[in-house]
Formats: structure tokens, C-alpha cells, sequence
């Protein structure tokens, strides 16, 4: 059922056709056919984010707490410009985006033209894949593309760029092809064999664990269905990069916590002394590895990743598996089931009794204070009144980051949305706003540092419009604390640039926007604010004033091994040696 | 993916060609990456190479398959075998790339590069050139009375050691196409 429509016009037949109900954008003059478009039809939403960064990463958050692609149009040349971090924080992330940037007309490319941006140029290394539309004929085909890249094997961020005389030419609309049809088809089966051997491992290995990551959660529900029954029938203690903390429940008691830099001693000594390492759905990043030379030395290791090129990228692995992780547990639960549940019990019993040793060392213990609020405290508490409640929570980059991934528990997935491969601070505002749209009634949390979350703050102008009830939960320390807590470690207490001064009234500031602000720095007051803040039904700006100089711990000093972590009160002077200074 | 052509039996549980990547010796191997010929292929390839800053020794590309829209892009670049085996991933991962070749590992294959080469002087050096010419199979393409352009195709070695020769001689100017290669045998 070929139909003639014009380019514009195609464009939202076919965001209708992929099941597309919300679109975070900005308007300009060469994406205008499309937003008029926009204009007159209701099937779907568009959200009129305040920045183009904004847009992408409430794409980001949309798309990571549905699982869903999350789609953002974007004008040409700045707009596309300002949409760069975003895409680059997708594609580190594995997220799926279609984002979809105007472009001067065809016979204007290459003129310097108004707004003219080489965006397919700029946006290649950035992006899973991308398109310039040359004719309004392939338009629809290539759309339609973009949501099958995007979404199949490991999911990634793909632009479209879209001139504007192809959104007003007339042209034949393809309809969604089956998924078949494409011949981008990424492996989501492994080889029975290979998983034969890994099983074989399994059954006699003494001291196992298994590193998971945000490929659990990319995978789908079912992968982390899969992930729980395999942690609980076979006993093997568990851990998980900050990208994929809710695939197994923080509740569950083979939970060792999260592991990497700022990760539980108890996961991080797991790491280094097992002897069969899991990898599932993670990729060896250095915030998790440290000194790769020293890395679980004694371990064999297995690496089941359905994107080929993370295998032996960076650590070389004795069971390397290319495949879909739900499809691939499937399997591995089904072989070891059919080769009779054997485990090495007596082994992984003396291995949990070692593990339950490094759980002694209670290493998230720091000081309390009833003078002033701990950052600690402040996640406590806002976990203990919250985690009964339908919650997402998004974070900012830097200290408060850290301090969320350890102190709040996720029982499911895709409830954690944070910048984990770029690090990109100002995420965890837009990002909320994106979640809010994809749960109204729920309750979205974004945990800040006060840095991080003026970075995006025009996005109140959003929350607002949009009556968002998005709770801002800035832990304010009036510092870049993570920055300051390495030029403490590294560079002789040199404070240099790391303060936040002439810092905003976040209560005024909430109430220009027309939102609720609160100022909490009393330990003996915060539930109450808290409460309030809860009850609020609307955004609300949380100032929570904190100890300004507590820095986060354990902590692995860069260019050290896992058994080498800092722990609480440790001291932090000379803790990073020449070597490891160049890292970051 | 499916673009990595992978030989089944490499290793007793390996999807890969693992040979040992912990090895720090830099290896020459010759890929040979097939793609849709669409806009901005060639820019992927090159900005996956910048990128992640590996080498590229040489590079050829021209379209193989008019009526599939192919083309087949041959570089041969260096690296470590874990370099090596990453780069032949992320090419992979390319989106019109259909399959990638090793050509070095995947068993004996014929490399071929063109060159023109030109030479200038007069007398004996004129005389010693021609000569040397001949032995090394180049033809005259283009000559004056104090010139002489040669083309001459071989192995990138054969090449080398010709401009060697010539350099005493009047070398001018040098061109090189770079490698093109084929899987000896009658498979693809």
C-alpha cells in the first residue's frame, strides 16, 4: 500500500507506523514542514525541551526506563550541533535513539548556507549509523531502517538528516518492513559447544561469580527473568557495573553490590580472587577493571557480549560468546539443567564463607554527624521513604553518583537511568523529564550534584510546562566534590577551580520557574522535607545542603589493583602514584 | 556480527581466531573489506582507524559489483594480534559492511600494487634505467629525451626495491595505487 505524501509528512507516518508516541524536539527553520506536520495530528506527543542536549537525554531517559526507542527532533547546524553529547552519551551507553536533524535543501549543501552543519559528518563517530536524505523516495525506507539499527544487536543512537526540500517534496511512502527483511541481522544465538564448555566450567569451579552489566537490561525483561533464576539455582554470587544495577535485585542475598571504583569491597575482592569470571552483558571498562595487569589474576574468564568487538578488547577471555543475553542464559540454564544441576557445592560454600568475611568489613560505613547532613545519610533516608514506591531514579555525574548507585536499592530493571561510559553531567535533569513523560503517574527521582544539575536547569522551563512532578534531589556541597576529592588525592590539596561560587537560591530559583523549592540542611529535619517534597504534586528543586568536604569511598586509587581499594577514613594523600596520575 | 567471516575450528571453543593476543609483536595483515558502495562508507572506515588510532599502510577502494552496488576496500595496515583482531571487529560493526577478510591469516593470497614511476636523466644513467627496466618487467608509458614514466605492477616489496634502483638514476616522482589482494584457490 504504496501512498504519495510529502517528506514531512512521511516522517510522522512513519514514527506513527513505529509506534511512536512521544518526540522531544526544538523547532527551527528547517525542520518546520515536519513540525507543522506535528501540528496537525494528535497520535503524537512532542515535548518542547529548552535545549537540543535536553531533548537527547530525556530521549535517553524515556527509552532506558521503557526499553523503548526514544526519538528527538532537532533543526539543522546548531541544533544538530547541541545534540552531539547526547549521542555520544547513547552510544557509550548502548541506548536506542532515532534523532532525526534538518538539513539546508539539497542544492545548498556545501554552500556555508544558513544553519549549515556537516551533520552527518560530525555526527559519524558519534552514532550507531546515520543517513543524509538525498530523495523524499527513500525517505521512508531509511526511517524505517533507523529504527531496526537502532534497536537490533547492541542497541546504539542513529541520526537521520533530513533536508528541507525533501520534507516538501512529494514522494512514495514504504510501509515498516518485518524485521526479516532488513539485512542488518546481528547473531542472538551462540554456539551450543561453546556454552557446553562454559557449563562444564561452571559445574567445577570453586569460587565463580558474575559480572553483569547494562547488556542484561538492553536485552529485555526476559534476560534478567533468565539472570535471576540462573544466580538463585545455581548459588554463584553476583555483582554488577553501575550500568546494570536492577537486572538482579539489590534485595537478593546473592548480591555482593555494585563493583568497579567505587564498588563494594565485598564485589571488588570477589572479582580478584574467584577463579571463574562471568562476564555477562558488561564490557571490561576501566572503571571496573583498574590495573588491567593485575585484574582477577587467577581466574578463567568468560565474556558473553552480543557486540563481537567488546570481546578481547581489553581483557582476553578463555569462553568468548556472541550473543543475545537472554537468548544466550536460555541456553546456558537449559545445558546445565539437562547435564543435571551440578555445582561445585562444597567449593562455592567455602567461597561464600570468604565472601561473608569481605561483607564484615561493612565498607559503605562513615561517619554520622547530627549537625550536618552526610551525603550518605541523605541517600539513606531518601531510600528508606522511597523504595516502597513505583520509582525511577536518574542521576548526575560525579560523587552524588556513586553515593546513589551504593546506597539505593533497584529490585528491577530499567528503574536506574546515569551516564555511565561518557560521564556526562547535566544527564540526569532532561533524563527525568524523559522518564516522567513515559510514567506520569510514577514517581521520578534526580539525584544531582548542585555542578551537574545547573549544567541543564533550563529545563525547568519544561518540567513546568509539561506539569512534570520530576523531584530534583540536589546534594549540595557547594563543589565539583568528585573533582576536588582527586585533587585532594592527587594534586596537593590544590583546590583549583572546583567550588561552585555565586550559586543560585534554589528555592528562589524553583519559584521563578513556578515550581516548589526546598532547602533542607538540618539532619534532624530531612525526613520532613523529604516528606514534603514527596507529597509536593509537582517539580520541586530539593536543596539538601551537605558536609562539603566528604569524599567517596571504597575507592580503587587509578592504576591500582582490586585488592588494593581505599576505604572509608583511609588516607588519601599520595594514595595515587605517578604512574596512575595520568589515568583518569 | 555476521560481516565477520568467521572459519569454524579455530579453536576448540572459540567463535574467534584466537591466536594468542597477549603477543606484543606488531604483525602486517591484509584485510579485505567488502561495503555498499553508499555515501560516506569510505569516511567510516578511514574515521574507525583515526579514531581508535590504528594504522593504515595502504588503502584501496573502487567499486567491484556494479549492479549490487559493492565495493572492496583492501588495506593492509599493523598491529598487535589483539589490534589486529579489533580491528577486524569494529569493521565488522560497521553498518554496510557486508563482510571483512583477513587475507593475511586466511591462507595464501596474492597482493598486487601498480606504479608509475619517473625517471630523469640522460646518457648512461638513461641506459642503466631502461635496462634495469626490463628486468623488472616495467613498461615505458610515457617518454622524452631526458624522461622516462615506467608503470610496473608486483608486490609492494618488488615496487620498493625498483624505486631503490631508480633513485640514482633520476627518480622524479613516484605514484603507488596500494594493495589490492585475492584469496589464492577457487573460493571466494
Amino acid at each position: 500500500m504504496a501512498r504519495q505524501m510529502s517528506g514531512a509528512k512521511m516522517v510522522v507516518q512513519a514514527l506513527k507506523d513505529q509506534g511512536v508516541d512521544t518526540v522531544f524536539g526544538y523547532p527551527g527553520g528547517a525542520v518546520l514542514p515536519i513540525y507543522d506536520e506535528i501540528f496537525q495530528q494528535n497520535d503524537i506527543r512532542h515535548v518542547l525541551v529548552r535545549h537540543e542536549q535536553g531533548a537527547i537525554h530525556a530521549a535517553e531517559g524515556y527509552a532506558r526506563s521503557t526499553g523503548k526507542p526514544g526519538v528527538a527532533l532537532v533543526t539543522s547546524g546548531p541544533g544538530a550541533t547541541n545534540a552531539v553529547t547526547g549521542l555520544t552519551d547513547a552510544l557509550l551507553d548502548s541506548i536506542p535513539l532515532v534523532v532525526l536533524s534538518g538539513q539546508v535543501p539539497t542544492f545548498m549543501i556545501g554552500t556555508d548556507g544558513f544553519q549549515e552543519a556537516d551533520t552527518v559528518g560530525i555526527t559519524r563517530p558519534c552514532t550507531k549509523h546515520n543517513w543524509l536524505v538525498q530523495d523524499t523516495d527513500d525517505l521512508a525506507r531509511i526511517l524505517h531502517s533507523g529504527f531496526h539499527v537502532a534497536t537490533s544487536g547492541r542497541p546504539g543512537p542513529v541520526l537521520i538528516d533530513i533536508p528541507k526540500d525533501v520534507q516538501f517534496a512529494t514522494g512514495t511512502y514504504q510501509p515498516k518492513p518485518k524485521a526479516t527483511e532488513y539485512r542488518y541481522q546481528p547473531r542472538l544465538k551462540a554456539d551450543v559447544e561453546d556454552l557446553t564448555e562454559l557449563v562444564a566450567a561452571l559445574e567445577t569451579a570453586k569460587r565463580p561469580v558474575f559480572y553483569t552489566g547494562g547488556g542484561v537490561i538492553n536485552s529485555g525483561p526476559a534476560a534478567s527473568q533468565l539472570l535471576r533464576e540462573l544466580v538463585e539455582a545455581t548459588g554463584v554470587p553476583i555483582t554488577s557495573t553501575l550500568m546494570g544495577l536492577g537486572a538482579y535485585p539489590a534485595s537478593g542475598e546473592k548480591w555482593l553490590g555494585m563493583l568497579g571504583m567505587h564498588g563494594l569491597y565485598e564485589a571488588n575482592m570477589a572479582m580478584h580472587d574467584c577463579d571463574l569470571m562471568i562476564c555477562i552483558g558488561a564490557r571490561f571498562d576501566d572503571r571496573i577493571t583498574g590495573r588491567t595487569d593485575a585484574f582477577s589474576p587467577n581466574s578463567l574468564k568468560a565474556h558473553i557480549d552480543i557486540d563481537p568487538s567488546s570481546i578481547n578488547k581489553v581483557i582476553h577471555v578463555d569462553f568468548p560468546i556472541v550473543g543475545d543475553i537472554a537468548h544466550v542464559l536460555e541456553d546456558l540454564l537449559r545445558i546445565w539443567k539437562a547435564r543435571g544441576r551440578q555445582m561445585n557445592r562444597e567449593g562455592l560454600a567455602k567461597w561464600w564463607k570468604k565472601i561473608e568475611g569481605w561483607r564484615e568489613v561493612k565498607c559503605l560505613t562513615y561517619k554520622t554527624s547530627d549537625k550536618i547532613i552526610k551525603p550518605q545519610y541523605a541517600l539513606e533516608r531518601l531510600e528508606a521513604l522511597t523504595k516502597d514506591r513505583d520509582r525511577y531514579i536518574t542521576t548526575e555525574v560525579g560523587q552524588h553518583q556513586m553515593w546513589a548507585a551504593q546506597f539505593l536499592g533497584f529490585e528491577d530493571p530499567n528503574r536506574w537511568m546515569t551516564s555511565g561510559g561518557l560521564g556526562t553531567m547535566g544527564y540526569g535533569f532532561p533524563a527525568s523529564i524523559g522518564v516522567q513523560m513515559a510514567h506520569p503517574e510514577s514517581l521520578v527521582i534526580n539525584v544531582a550534584g548542585e555542578a551537574s544539575w545547573l549544567m541543564n536547569m533550563q529545563e525547568m522551563g519544561t518540567a513546568v510546562q509539561y506539569r512534570l512532578p520530576v523531584k530534583q534531589f540536589i546534594l549540595n556541597n557547594e563543589r565539583l566534590g568528585m573533582v576536588r576529592q582527586w585533587q585532594e588525592l592527587l594534586h596537593g590539596e590544590r583546590y583549583s577551580s572546583s567550588w561552585s561560587e555565586a550559586l543560585p537560591d534554589f528555592v528562589k530559583l524553583a519559584e521563578a520557574f513556578g515550581a516548589k523549592g526546598i532547602q533542607c540542611s538540618d539532619p534532624a529535619d530531612l525526613d520532613d522535607a523529604i516528606m514534603e517534597m514527596l507529597n509536593y504534586d509537582g517539580p520541586v528543586i530539593f536543596d539538601c545542603l551537605v558536609e562539603k568536604h566528604e569524599n567517596c569511598f571504597p575507592m580503587i586509587p587509578s592504576g591500582k589493583a582490586h585488592n588494593e581499594m581505599l576505604l572509608g577514613d583511609a588516607s588519601t594523600k599520595g594514595a595515587i602514584e605517578v604512574g596512575g596520575a595520568v589515568l583518569v | 556480527m555476521n560481516a565477520l567471516k568467521i572459519k569454524k575450528g579455530a579453536t576448540s571453543h572459540s567463535a574467534y581466531n584466537l591466536r594468542p593476543t597477549f603477543s606484543d609483536v606488531v604483525e602486517q595483515h591484509t584485510l579485505a573489506v567488502l561495503v555498499d558502495n553508499e555515501a560516506g562508507v569510505l569516511a567510516r572506515v578511514i574515521g574507525l582507524f583515526s579514531g581508535r588510532g590504528y594504522n593504515i599502510e595502504s588503502l584501496t577502494v573502487a567499486e567491484v559489483d556494479h549492479t549490487g552496488k559493492r565495493s572492496r576496500i583492501t588495506i593492509v595496515t599493523r598491529g598487535t594480534p589483539q589490534v589486529i583482531e579489533q580491528i577486524k571487529a569494529q569493521l565488522g560493526r560497521i553498518i554496510p559492511v557486508h563482510q571483512v577478510n583477513d587475507l593475511t591469516v586466511e591462507g595464501p593470497s596474492v597482493e598486487r600494487e601498480l606504479a608509475l614511476i619517473k625517471v630523469e636523466g640522460s646518457g648512461d644513467k638513461r641506459v642503466e634505467a631502461l635496462r634495469l627496466a626490463d628486468i623488472f618487467r616495467a613498461k615505458v608509458v610515457d617518454s622524452t629525451h631526458t624522461s622516462f614514466v615506467f608503470e610496473l605492477t608486483g608486490a609492494p616489496d618488488k615496487i620498493d626495491a625498483f624505486a631503490e634502483l631508480m633513485r640514482p638514476l633520476g627518480l622524479v616522482e613516484l605514484a603507488r595505487t596500494g594493495v589490492a589482494a585475492l584469496s589464492r584457490g577457487g573460493e571466494a
